[in-house]
């Protein structure tokens, strides 16, 4: 036989106990060409373009999931920003563009839709400023619509009046929703890819093609199983194995990427390595950095061994496929990661050593409850703090952040289904409101000047 | 003709009739086996056939049913993968 009994049976160990799946396929669909002066037309533009894509997309998918016998989790769509194609609308067009999104993703069985978002790391238009007004009500009253704001890049700085608005807009947000859910479906960026697969922050980007399908694969569950496995190599070794495994999941992922996209007659876009945790508890990033000696992530070590972990994840997927993208990064997020969601019970692990994680690995702040009367400019700051560190860096950093009303600090919160359940965090009580509310842009690191 | 070989396994218990049960359903479907392996691996009985699809008629999907059947019956767990994902996976 061409495969020896061992490779074979990795490979269906692998699914039948690692939790292998590929965590999503996305399809990046390109909407500026369905802009009408005429909001109803527009609206039917877009309503038919997603569900006709939108529902090829899952029944192709679920042949794919047949054929290779690799559950693929979720199947979504993301758009172009929707703030570039309500420039010449009414103010009420981005939210009714929300409702026809939200209804075509529905009818298509697509979970989540992402891109209700604007690029203003700048400055704002006037229709980005719409949006973000909307925000509110379009998270209050959508149920599948994801939404994202790009507010700082190395090479424009921060925009620190979004930056203000946003403190607002998201404790707007969670006072009108169970718990604060609906900040659940809001990612906050620098250096915001434009073809990340994974929500709540994707979309599909200026420079994108009319259709582009990017993949998200997963594999904390396999990593953390060959961790397992080898207790006493170094850390030179360790990442050697990691580095393998990353490989074999990459071109699984590529290779379903590859064969949806032409089966749905479209580019194929990126493979996407991030490491995804769940809430299963064989699938928990936290879970494979404590495998590897900490005691509890957060623990002095912890940004160490994240680092380690990532480049090997990084360096094994970059030799698997040529199209790595999107984020490929560690996702941290503390609600949806049960090992980080303990961590954080136990008291190992503060907001300040998560902002420390995302330095080195990290994509960012991410499904972080925090206290329900933490002052706008508070958040805002913390956004602030975030999103520095990717634009100085020169990488992606995201915030999504979750004041729960009426919770305070060591309360319990559960948001149901995948967006697991946390305690909420406690957050500095010393202000930061003088320097947040001088407002203005940050202006570029000296590190964006590089021609 | 161009092959369409699928990869099925078998992990369990071993017991009588494993193959036996497994070569009947895919001959119903006029599925050619080709190739068969299987060992003892951590107290465990594990098979790996080679199964040509090329001439049948049912799709994956429909064979795994039918073959779900079996696992119930007889306390297996049963996959069926293209040939594919062990080419990308194991092969570069």
């Amino acid at each position: 036989m061409e495969y020896s009994l061992e490779e074979v049976m990795e490979t269906v160990k692998m699914t039948l106990y690692d939790n292998f799946d590929i965590r999503t396929v996305t399809l990046g669909i390109n909407l500026k060409d369905c802009i009408n002066p005429d909001l109803g037309i527009f609206k039917s533009k877009v309503y038919e373009r997603v569900t006709d894509y939108g529902k090829r997309l899952v029944t192709e998918a679920g042949k794919l999931e047949d054929k290779y016998g690799i559950p693929i989790i979720n199947k979504r769509i993301s758009v172009t920003p929707v703030s570039l194609i309500t420039e010449s609308c009414a103010d009420d067009a981005p939210l009714e563009l929300a409702v026809t999104l939200d209804k075509a993703a529905r009818d298509a069985g697509i979970d989540f839709i992402g891109g209700y978002g604007a690029l203003v790391q700048k400055g704002m238009t006037k229709a980005d400023e719409q949006l973000i007004n909307s925000l509110p009500d379009v998270l209050s009253s959508t149920e599948r619509v994801c939404a994202f704001l790009n507010v700082g890049s190395t090479v424009s700085g921060m925009n620190m009046d979004a930056v203000i608005k946003l403190g607002t807009v998201i404790k707007d947000i969670a006072g009108r929703t169970d718990n604060g859910l609906g900040c659940t479906k809001f990612a906050v960026f620098s250096n915001a890819p434009e073809d990340n697969p994974f929500m709540a922050g994707a979309f599909h980007g200026i420079g994108e093609p009319d259709f582009s399908l990017n993949i998200g694969i997963s594999g904390p569950g396999v990593v953390r199983g060959v961790v397992e496995k080898n207790t006493k190599c170094d850390l030179t070794g360790l990442s050697e194995i990691v580095k393998r495994t990353a490989f074999k999941i990459t071109r699984a992922g590529e290779l379903i990427g590859r064969e949806l996209a032409a089966n749905l007659n479209v580019p194929f876009g990126i493979v996407d390595i991030s490491l995804a945790s769940t809430t299963k508890v064989g699938d928990s990033v936290a879970g494979i950095v404590e495998l590897m000696g900490i005691e509890r992530m957060g623990a002095p070590g912890s940004t160490a061994a994240l680092a380690l972990l990532i480049d090997a994840v990084k360096k094994g997927g970059a030799m698997a496929s040529g199209n790595v993208g999107g984020l490929s990064g560690t996702f941290i997020p503390v609600s949806e990661d049960s090992g980080m969601n303990r961590a954080v019970r136990e008291g190992a692990l503060s907001i300040e050593k998560l902002e420390a994680l995302t330095a080195v690995c990290s994509v960012g702040l991410d499904m972080i409850a925090i206290p329900g009367d933490t002052p706008s400019e508070t958040i805002s700051a913390i956004i602030a703090d975030e999103l520095s560190i990717g634009v100085v860096n020169g990488k992606t950093t995201g915030v999504r952040l979750i004041p729960v009303p009426g919770k305070k600090a060591g309360d319990y919160v559960n948001f149901g289904g995948l967006l697991g359940e946390t305690y909420i965090m406690e957050i500095s009580r010393f202000s930061s409101r003088d320097f947040i509310l001088r407002g203005g842009r940050m202006p570029s690191p000296v590190t964006s000047m590089r021609n | 003709m161009t092959k369409d070989l699928v990869f099925i396994t078998v992990i369990g218990k071993d017991q009588k009739g494993i193959i036996a049960r497994i070569s009947n359903a895919v001959f119903k479907h006029n599925i050619n086996i080709e190739d068969l392996d299987q060992k003892i691996m951590g107290g465990y009985f594990v098979m790996t056939m080679l199964a040509d699809m090329s001439d049948s008629g049912i799709m994956i999907g429909d064979l795994k049913k039918e073959l779900a059947q079996i696992e119930t019956d007889m306390g297996l767990k049963i996959q069926v993968q293209h040939e594919n994902i062990f080419k990308a996976m194991h092969r570069v």
